[in-house]
């Protein structure tokens, strides 16, 4: 595998850098897919900024997508990560926007972590709001904001939030310790 | 809530119930009828609660995940060829368009340029799947809307889909069958799967397609029931993510086949300046059920054009008997059996692949492949971290996005135009929970 060098020339990295100069801005790129990365406390004007500018004209949100990083091989920002999958129809162009967060509790339960929490896309695309459910189900990032914030695929009661990478594959004996309703109970 | 945990198992026993209807106004006059998990409507495991006024309805709440089995975190822990049994298993309409888009997504990570021939019969292939895919769901919304006969010829041409994917893969209903640059084996004979295709092209599908504009969409009733119902603008889909087929059918013109082209729709794609195959991008402007379903029948017409220029003979005499699997870099494709069996570097690179300690060595890197099938985007996000197996597998699942929509579109509408909304919606729920 030749190692491959990021080549960041999408132009829309460049309009983002000359509107917001003093803020934390990261780039990567791989096979022709640009990623800005993004503090989380800038990332709603950004992305208002993404969709309302004629240059950048970002209209659609094709995705939200929950990253857990722990023990990942290469260096990263943070442990967790949400990346948000941007299209522009009249451009015909695709973007990344990601943002990292660190955990400041353990992360084995579904208690409310004050430092997982990012601004909701809902009142930019309406379309965020059950793919947010899900980084929200999934990972327990919770979304500011968010009109309706409920556990989608798992339910509410569900003690863990399974696609962090601290969660076991088999699960921690969940569906072994349901109490088994017999005929003559009910 | 009916499940309770064992008291003393170390979980939290207290159960929050879900305030599903805290904006309930009680005035005596409106009621709450639970619709799913278990209806024949709903295909699978789908569960509306909704508050009804008299007939009409208020509010609808969606509530899914009945059939969530992990696909995600399963895909942290199967190699880049396993996962492809999981991802068929999605879309269960059409398996064979998943395999093909994830093999898609693996080969832009990996940066695989697949050889012409696979290109051609993966591009043959996709729009089979779409043709499946459009008859099982145009026939069934009329099932679900009393028209029984519709859906039986829809599904009889279904059955020699299923022989094509048996032919080219051994199974009928998940073929399975892409594999990391190129597919699990060639085709048995290039003249029979040639004579298949042709038969369902010209043959099968046309006179589907006929019966069931006939039958179905010229039908009065069919109409009555589906004319202006559930209608939403260009500008509403954009805003709620909605692609595929139902964006179409409101007015939006996009299509990754056009605008992120891939295979044979891609110009140049056997690296000989071949033209990108030509066909026209169906769009309604009502927006309606009905709209949808003409949408659906415009886009099996293209689909059959799509097919009718890879199968003829310009086409298929540059690629009959070139490999169907990718060797620029034998570090990344499986050997040919024979190669396995007749020589010492064909078992070593097999066994460097299929051993647990050994397998693919990816690159530390994030990528996203997208392919346009017959519900919309779908499209996988793999995050590699060097090693056999991603390390995170986001899909981007259209019967998901597109179902949140539903609710929006309901309300005010009937309770029986309920089934013929979520007909057109075309929701998987495999693919909905994964």
């Amino acid at each position: 595998m030749t190692k491959h060098a990021p080549n960041i020339d999408h132009p829309t990295l460049k309009i983002v850098k000359e509107q917001f100069p003093d803020r934390t801005l990261r780039a990567t790129e791989y096979r022709g897919q640009s990623t800005l990365i993004v503090e989380p406390k800038d990332l709603h004007e950004i992305m208002r900024f993404l969709r309302d500018d004629p240059r950048c004209n970002y209209d659609f949100l094709s995705d939200v997508i929950g990253l857990d990083y722990l023990n990942y091989p290469s260096q990263t920002i943070g442990r967790f990560a949400v990346i948000y999958n941007l299209c522009s129809y009249p451009r015909t162009d695709r973007i990344f926007v990601k943002t990292f967060l660190n955990p400041s509790i353990p992360t084995d339960g579904i208690e409310k972590d004050s430092a997982l929490e990012l601004d909701s896309m809902c009142d930019i695309w309406p379309g965020a709001e059950w793919t947010e459910r899900e980084v929200y189900d999934m990972f327990g990032i919770r979304f500011r904001n968010h009109p309706d914030l409920r556990r989608i695929l798992m339910w509410e009661a569900y003690p863990a939030h399974p696609l962090r990478k601290d969660y076991p594959l088999r699960g921690r004996g969940e569906r072994e310790n349901f109490r088994v309703i017999s005929r003559t109970d009910g | 809530m009916p499940y309770t945990l064992k008291p003393g198992s170390g979980f939290d026993t207290e159960i929050e119930r879900v305030d599903y209807l805290k904006d309930h106004v009680d005035t005596g006059d409106r009621w709450t009828l639970n619709f799913g998990p278990q209806h024949p409507a709903t295909h699978t495991t789908l569960r509306l609660v909704l508050e009804l006024d008299g007939e009409r309805i208020a509010r609808c709440t969606p509530h899914i995940g009945y059939l969530h089995s992990g696909f995600e975190k399963l895909g942290e822990h199967l190699d880049y060829n396993q996962y492809v049994t999981i991802v068929s298993r999605m879309n269960y309409l059409s398996p064979i368009a998943n395999d093909i888009c994830w093999h898609h997504a693996v080969e832009t990570l990996f940066n695989i340029d697949i050889t012409p021939r696979c290109k051609v019969i993966r591009t043959i292939m996709a729009e089979v799947a779409r043709i499946q895919d459009h008859l099982l769901n145009v026939g069934a919304a009329a099932l679900d809307l009393g028209a029984f006969t519709g859906f039986l010829y829809a599904f009889n041409v279904r059955e020699k889909i299923y022989d094509i994917c048996d032919y080219i893969a051994g199974q009928r209903y998940h073929p399975d069958w892409t594999r990391v640059g190129g597919a699990m084996k060639d085709l048995p004979d290039d003249s029979v799967f040639r004579a298949m295709i042709r038969d369902l092209i010209d043959k099968q599908t046309p006179q589907a397609i006929k019966d069931l504009e006939n039958l179905v969409l010229r039908n009065k009733i069919f109409q009555d029931r589906t004319v202006g119902i559930g209608t939403m603008t260009a500008a509403e889909c954009v805003e709620w993510s909605i692609s595929g087929p139902l964006a179409r059918a409101s007015g939006v013109k996009r299509d990754l086949r056009k605008d992120e082209p891939y295979l044979c729709y891609a110009p140049n794609w056997n690296g000989q300046g071949a033209e990108p195959v030509e066909f026209s991008v169906p769009v309604h402007s009502d927006g309606d059920v009905y709209a949808r379903f003409q949408v659906r029948i415009e886009e099996m017409k293209q689909a059959c054009h799509i097919i009718r220029q890879l199968i003829d003979d310009k086409v298929w005499n540059t690629i009959e008997g070139t490999p169907i699997d990718t060797f620029a870099d034998g570090k990344w494709v499986k050997p040919k059996k024979n190669e396995v069996y007749g020589s010492i570097e064909g078992l070593i690179q097999h066994f460097e692949l299929i051993m647990t300690n050994r397998g693919w060595k990816a690159p530390i890197a994030e990528g996203y492949g997208a392919n346009e099938t017959a519900n919309g985007e779908l499209g996988y996000f793999i995050v590699a971290d060097g090693g056999p197996r991603p390390w995170r597998v986001k899909t981007r699942p259209p019967s998901f996005i597109n179902y949140q929509v539903m609710a929006k579109q309901l309300e005010g509408h009937m309770l029986a135009d309920a089934v013929a909304v979520l007909g057109s919606l075309n929701i998987v729920a495999a693919e909905l929970d994964r």
